[in-house]
């Protein structure tokens, strides 16, 4: 890929974009799980806390919560540490405000997903757990997460496609992304719509491939299937 | 760090400006998104199978793509051509807000048609073919059968489209538009208030969520009314 000299701009931007995506999954995954947790727990404060993040959050857009996190997240970090007695300037890099933004809107709607699916699992599998002598904690981990997997895939899947198509947002607060190479390459050659197709079409090529692999991983995950194949 | 209540109580009326923006993208680009939306539909939803691959490119770029590359491919890609920039349509495309509006019908569109296919596949098959058994053609069935009954059962969906479309509508903020985002940020880089007047921002785009969420369940209540429908009962029957 040359691109006018560009393609590596391009292909560095494309990492990060990559980097950025997988970074956010993972934190988001765990806020989703501990919110999810939370939804259901028996503790009222718990639930409220939950059901007031998964509000607030679902309802502001995304490039909102960059914009918010990257100029007011560095203001908020000092207040903190000022408490501590350290009083330099603490600045938040693009990627860090990025992955925290990213993760924490995945993490809200992860919730309601995680929360679905521990749901869907029959009440008596808590029972014959228990019946065996299992506490709440490891039936948690043993019997009812590996299914969540399962039933939690396909709405996690549609999730990850957002979560990919939002990282193009973090290019509004200067982080080196495939979005922003495309706008640097655009300054020096007066192309606009090469470009931004050039990234269009990477992007394209991302989402397929997460769709492949949330396909892949779905037949991996379910027994029936993979018996038929075999 | 103050919390300073006071820069948003005096920027407030600037923010409200954003509201009427804001409003006019979503509500403008959702109902162009679905006047076209409703052909797509149809013919995604075809027996045809070359009638039914067409829109599919269409509807795959745009919803493959982030809509902020969507955004710039139009508003600055436009000005790469020529012929662009000398025809009819160039006042209409250097305009940001035009922009805003072609993207956002084009996005809206493509996800809005494939949640109609959805629900016109959705329709229960012993209605279509009592349409059948009337007499009626294809064109009457459609129009008194189908979409009458797609609508009702897609409501919910576009419902949470029509919000996903509200929080996009941010994105407008870059390219020069002052939508509720758009606003917040002048008004921060002359206050350096981020967090009190992002705080401010968010809480309207709660509040617009909170009422159109409202709005979208009595449309829904009216449209499925049957669901709710009870024989009246007479007394001493």
């Amino acid at each position: 890929m040359d691109l006018l000299g560009f393609g590596d701009l391009l292909l560095s931007g494309t990492w990060v974009t990559i980097k950025l995506a997988l970074t956010s999954l993972v934190f988001g995954l765990a806020f989703g799980l501990i919110g999810a947790s939370a939804k259901l727990s028996s503790f009222w404060p718990a639930r409220m806390l939950a059901t007031a993040y998964t509000t607030l959050v679902r309802g502001i857009p995304e490039l909102l919560l960059v914009l918010t996190i990257y100029f007011g997240g560095s203001m908020m970090l000092m207040a903190v540490a000022e408490k501590f007695g350290y009083t330099e300037y603490i600045e938040i890099s693009a990627f860090a405000a990025g992955v925290a933004a990213l993760s924490i809107a995945f993490g809200a709607y992860s919730t309601e997903v995680f929360r679905g699916a521990i749901q869907a699992i029959p009440k008596g599998q808590w029972e014959s757990a228990q019946a065996l002598g299992m506490t709440r904690g490891k039936t948690f981990f043993r019997i009812i997460l590996p299914q969540v997997w399962r039933l939690a895939l396909p709405g996690l899947g549609n999730l990850f496609q957002v979560l990919l198509k939002d990282t193009a947002l973090v290019s509004v607060v200067g982080l080196n992304d495939l979005m922003r190479q495309a706008y640097v390459a655009t300054g020096s050659t007066k192309q606009p719509f090469t470009f931004y197709m050039a990234a269009a079409i990477i992007y394209l090529g991302l989402t397929v491939l997460a769709t492949l692999t949330t396909t892949w991983l779905e037949r991996a995950a379910d027994p029936a299937a993979r018996g038929a194949r075999a | 760090m103050n919390w300073n209540w006071s820069v948003i109580y005096e920027y407030m009326p600037r923010l409200i400006d954003g509201v009427w923006v804001t409003l006019e993208l979503v509500f403008l680009s959702g109902l162009l998104g679905l006047i076209l939306a409703v052909p797509l539909a149809l013919m995604r939803a075809s027996h045809n199978r070359w009638l039914r691959m067409l829109p599919f490119g269409y509807i795959f770029f745009f919803r493959g793509t982030p809509l902020l590359v969507q955004i710039f491919l139009i508003y600055y890609g436009a000005s790469q051509f020529d012929a662009i920039k000398e025809s009819a349509l160039w006042p209409i495309l250097k305009e940001p807000y035009w922009c805003a509006i072609i993207a956002f019908t084009l996005n809206t569109a493509a996800y809005t048609a494939e949640l109609i296919r959805g629900a016109i596949q959705a329709i229960p098959k012993g209605e279509l073919e009592a349409a059948d058994a009337f007499g009626m053609s294809r064109p009457m069935k459609i129009r008194r059968i189908v979409l009458p009954r797609a609508f009702g059962i897609v409501l919910p969906a576009y419902g949470n489209e029509l919000i996903l479309m509200l929080k996009s509508s941010s994105l407008a903020s870059t390219i020069t538009l002052l939508d509720i985002t758009g606003a917040a940020r002048t008004i921060i880089a002359r206050t350096y208030t981020p967090l009190e007047i992002f705080f401010a921002a968010g809480m309207l785009y709660l509040l617009i969520t909170a009422i159109m969420i409202g709005c979208f369940r009595l449309i829904e209540h009216r449209l499925n009314r049957y669901q709710h429908y009870k024989v009246p009962t007479e007394p001493g029957r």
